[in-house]
């Protein structure tokens, strides 16, 4: 029996009773690392990040949330079984269940109550025959690479006397067999029905070389004829897929060959068209075999950019733009949307194949790469221990910091929190499909949860990384927080978003102080009111995004403010000033904008609809009256945008002239509110006292003074 | 009190116990740990809110614990009540769940008192 080496294998215990996991911990601890899992999602969650570290899984079936059979279902969507073997417990030992669980890919079945001695062979007994088996699995590749090696250059030959009679490049079936190999790897990614391996891959891509192999048996004249066929010529020219696949199926040995029954089904229908209107057999849709369809993609594509005896070559955005809008025939709608994803990626990859020399060389990299994966078994064994330490330091760093640290993975689609993340949310450490969580979605609100997404896949594998601020509702309480998180991007071409790994940090007490901060910052402490310098930014974007309304800049300061502060003092004047702001804030509409300009001066800046001057008449006479002992009066220059335009300069500057008139006593000892006209610019530029102008019209001359 | 007389107590079978998990000291061992096991406190919460399934994965859970401890008396009371609440809905019968509750005590007494009689 093999002896445990330096790294001990590993034992993932998946069961809810705490008991049950100790008595099977127990059994088995001297021999192997225990990790230990209390449900479904837990199981998952560590297989993900474990990987194949694991040796063996022990898994229970009836567990709350995901049991055993949805562990066991998850992990043959992703192909982990592949790798784990998975003992199933239970003291359900109905028939039923058991073939359920060897349904869905269980190795064996263990029912309770445990017997130690047999608990521990059969754990030891499947941990060795899966390391076997993988070690199998590895040798026959090699021996079945070397192989394929020797039979391509065979293919080579063969397809490449086809295209010699055909007049053809040579490359076309390098660049037929190097689409089909990125088109299958693209709808591998595309959609889960399709897993290639990369052995099937291969497997096509080689066949895909054969696709005109019944050429051979065309007459010449037809086959290079540089004009259009006739119907009958056509007909004849169409018995290539017929005689192809003939040929195939008559071969006298390898029939049975996958590679034998692919090539017949890419040479006998490599001209089927998805709407059934191909030949030869007229099949529709997905009766023809995938096979077929991708070659025949990358037959036409290549077809389209090569010269040919009756037509120039077509540049590659041509080519795709005539096979997406069905000029050269109806294709998968799923194969076109690989085609379209792949545009890039296929021109720089045949551009890079021409060159020969370079592509032998590369595929003596491929080579090394495979052989080292293969062989080296000790530097995957350092790896893994490195990984395992990486993991530790991350864990512990994790638990360290405040944050909440999350892992996004589209495959499988799900959401990982930090240990202390899960805690502080209340969620548990793993959410499946987060997007359509109704946790998730309580917690963050669907805009954010998919303003959030949309912005991750906006980025590129240069630039993945994202900082959005956003409020989540935690334990809760909405609070503001800053995620910061990097997208995960595939290193194959066109790169793929895989995910995306991120923190959120609570900046809400931040946040709230700058908050608060900026608002002192724009009001004046005494008042409340806004300052004037806020004020003019406030105006300013009125203006600008109304050009053309009506406005009205109104300044104002308190008559005998000085000897009220003299008289009284000045805590009195204080309060005077926090009076009149009261009165100001209720005198005005919704949209005016009120400010303490500095001391005892005001504005106020409306829009309004004419007439105006009720509108002044009534503020004013809503801010005099009796404070205390003291008579509040004031005096008020009014400025309109419609006379001097909406630059705030110009609108304080006139607005302040209005004033300065009362102030001089050029409006009569009664004048309270004056409106700025045409007379005080003339006044202004003068800066010299004008006689009494005769703008009587806009202003009220006396009034109720208090 | 021994360890295989605290089996007789509780209605267990000590040597099928003993011939699986092979030492004296284990069962020991994980018949104490019992006392900590939470399922029993779930199954009763369970069946007290009238939450049928959690109160079967309660009652599984008991069984495949008693049934790992040969723990005979309370495994049968407990597989029946299970079985009864697999289909989803309250048991036939309060009987079963009352059985459940009277063999539990004796287990637990039985433990207790075995627990008791332990050198310090």
């Amino acid at each position: 029996m093999e002896k445990p080496e330096t790294i001990r294998s590993k034992i993932l215990i998946v069961d809810d009773s705490e008991m049950n996991r100790a008595i099977l911990a127990n059994m088995l601890e001297d021999e192997y690392d225990i990790v230990e899992a209390e449900n479904g999602l837990e199981a998952v969650s560590i297989i993900q990040a474990q990987g194949s570290e694991l040796s063996l899984l022990l898994l229970d079936i009836v567990m709350p949330g995901l049991d055993g059979f949805g562990v066991l279902a998850e992990m043959s969507r992703n192909h982990w079984l592949e790798d784990i073997p998975v003992i199933m417990i239970s003291s359900e030992s109905g028939a039923e269940q058991v073939e359920r669980a060897y349904g869905l890919g269980a190795t064996d079945f263990i029912t309770r109550p445990f017997d130690a001695l047999i608990v521990h062979k059969r754990v030891v007994n499947t941990i060795l025959l899966y390391a076997k088996q993988k070690r199998l699995v590895e040798l026959v590749a090699d021996q079945m690479y070397k192989s394929e090696q020797q039979s391509n250059l065979m293919i080579d030959i063969l397809s490449h006397i086809v295209e010699f009679r055909n007049g053809e490049s040579g490359l076309h079936v390098r660049h037929v067999h190097t689409l089909t190999a990125l088109l299958l790897d693209q709808l591998n990614h595309k959609d889960e029905r399709y897993h290639f391996s990369q052995l099937d891959i291969s497997t096509i891509s080689t066949a895909s070389a054969l696709h005109d192999i019944g050429k051979i048996a065309i007459p010449e004249e037809i086959l290079n004829k540089p004009s259009k066929l006739t119907d009958e010529e056509f007909e004849i020219m169409k018995t290539h897929t017929t005689i192809g696949a003939d040929m195939l199926e008559n071969l006298p040995i390898h029939r049975d060959k996958p590679l034998v029954k692919v090539s017949y089904e890419i040479c006998r229908w490599h001209h089927e068209r998805y709407d059934g209107k191909g030949y030869p057999d007229g099949l529709t849709g997905d009766e023809i075999p995938i096979s077929a369809q991708v070659v025949s993609l990358a037959d036409v594509y290549d077809a389209l950019t090569s010269k040919r005896v009756y037509k120039g070559p077509y540049g590659h955005q041509k080519a795709v733009e005539m096979i997406l809008n069905g000029e050269c025939g109806v294709f998968n709608p799923m194969l076109l949307e690989c085609l379209t994803e792949l545009s890039d990626a296929i021109r720089e990859r045949l551009d890079r194949e021409d060159n020969s020399i370079l592509d032998s060389r590369q595929n003596l990299v491929g080579l090394t790469e495979e052989m080292l994966q293969h062989e080296d078994v000790t530097v995957s064994k350092r790896t893994l221990q490195l990984l395992e330490h990486e993991r530790i330091k991350h864990d512990f760093f994790a638990a360290l910091t405040d944050e909440i640290q999350f892992e996004f993975t589209m495959n499988p689609l799900q959401v990982t929190l930090s240990p202390f993340g899960a805690k502080r949310m209340g969620f548990p450490e793993v959410i499946k499909d987060p997007l359509h969580d109704a946790q998730t979605l309580a917690m963050s609100g669907p805009e954010t949860a998919y303003a959030l997404s949309d912005l991750l896949r906006s980025t590129s594998p240069g630039q993945p990384t994202i900082t959005y601020d956003c409020l989540l509702n935690v334990g809760g309480e909405e609070r503001w927080h800053r995620i910061v998180a990097r997208a995960t991007w595939s290193t194959d071409e066109p790169p793929r978003y895989m995910g995306a790994i991120g923190k959120a940090t609570d900046i809400h007490d931040t946040r709230v102080r700058l908050d608060d901060l900026e608002r002192q910052a724009a009001s004046d402490s005494l008042t409340g009111l806004l300052n004037h310098t806020s004020a003019k930014k406030q105006i300013e974007i009125r203006l600008n995004e109304r050009p053309h309304g009506k406005f009205a800049l109104v300044i104002f300061d308190l008559d005998l403010f000085k000897s009220a502060n003299d008289t009284y003092g000045h805590l009195f004047g204080d309060e005077l000033l926090k009076h009149l702001a009261d009165k100001l804030r209720k005198s005005i509409r919704g949209g005016d904008i009120v400010a303490r300009v500095g001391g005892d001066e005001f504005l106020i800046f409306m829009e309004y609809k004419d007439p105006l001057e009720p509108i002044i008449r009534r503020v004013y006479h809503f801010l005099c009256g009796p404070f205390g002992d003291f008579n509040i009066s004031l005096s008020m220059g009014v400025a309109q945008t419609d006379l001097v335009g909406t630059a705030y300069s110009d609108l304080f500057r006139a607005a302040d002239r209005a004033l300065y008139t009362i102030k001089r006593g050029q409006r009569g000892k009664g004048a309270k509110y004056v409106f700025y006209d045409e007379s005080m610019r003339k006044d202004e530029a003068a800066s010299a006292i004008s006689p009494i102008d005769n703008g009587e019209k806009n202003e009220a001359e006396g009034g109720e003074t208090p | 009190m021994t360890l295989e007389e605290c089996y007789t107590a509780l209605g267990g079978d000590y040597q099928d116990v003993l011939g699986r998990l092979r030492s004296e000291k284990l069962v020991s061992k994980f018949l104490l740990k019992f006392l900590d096991d939470g399922s029993y406190d779930l199954l009763v919460t369970s069946m007290d809110k009238g939450d049928w399934s959690e109160a079967f994965r309660a009652a599984h859970t008991i069984k495949g614990v008693c049934q790992n401890l040969s723990f005979t008396r309370l495994f049968t009371s407990a597989s029946q009540l299970c079985e009864a609440l697999r289909p989803g809905g309250p048991p036939q019968s309060p009987d079963l769940f009352t059985q459940v509750k009277t063999d539990y005590e004796a287990t637990l007494s039985a433990i207790r008192t075995y627990q008791a009689g332990l050198p310090a």
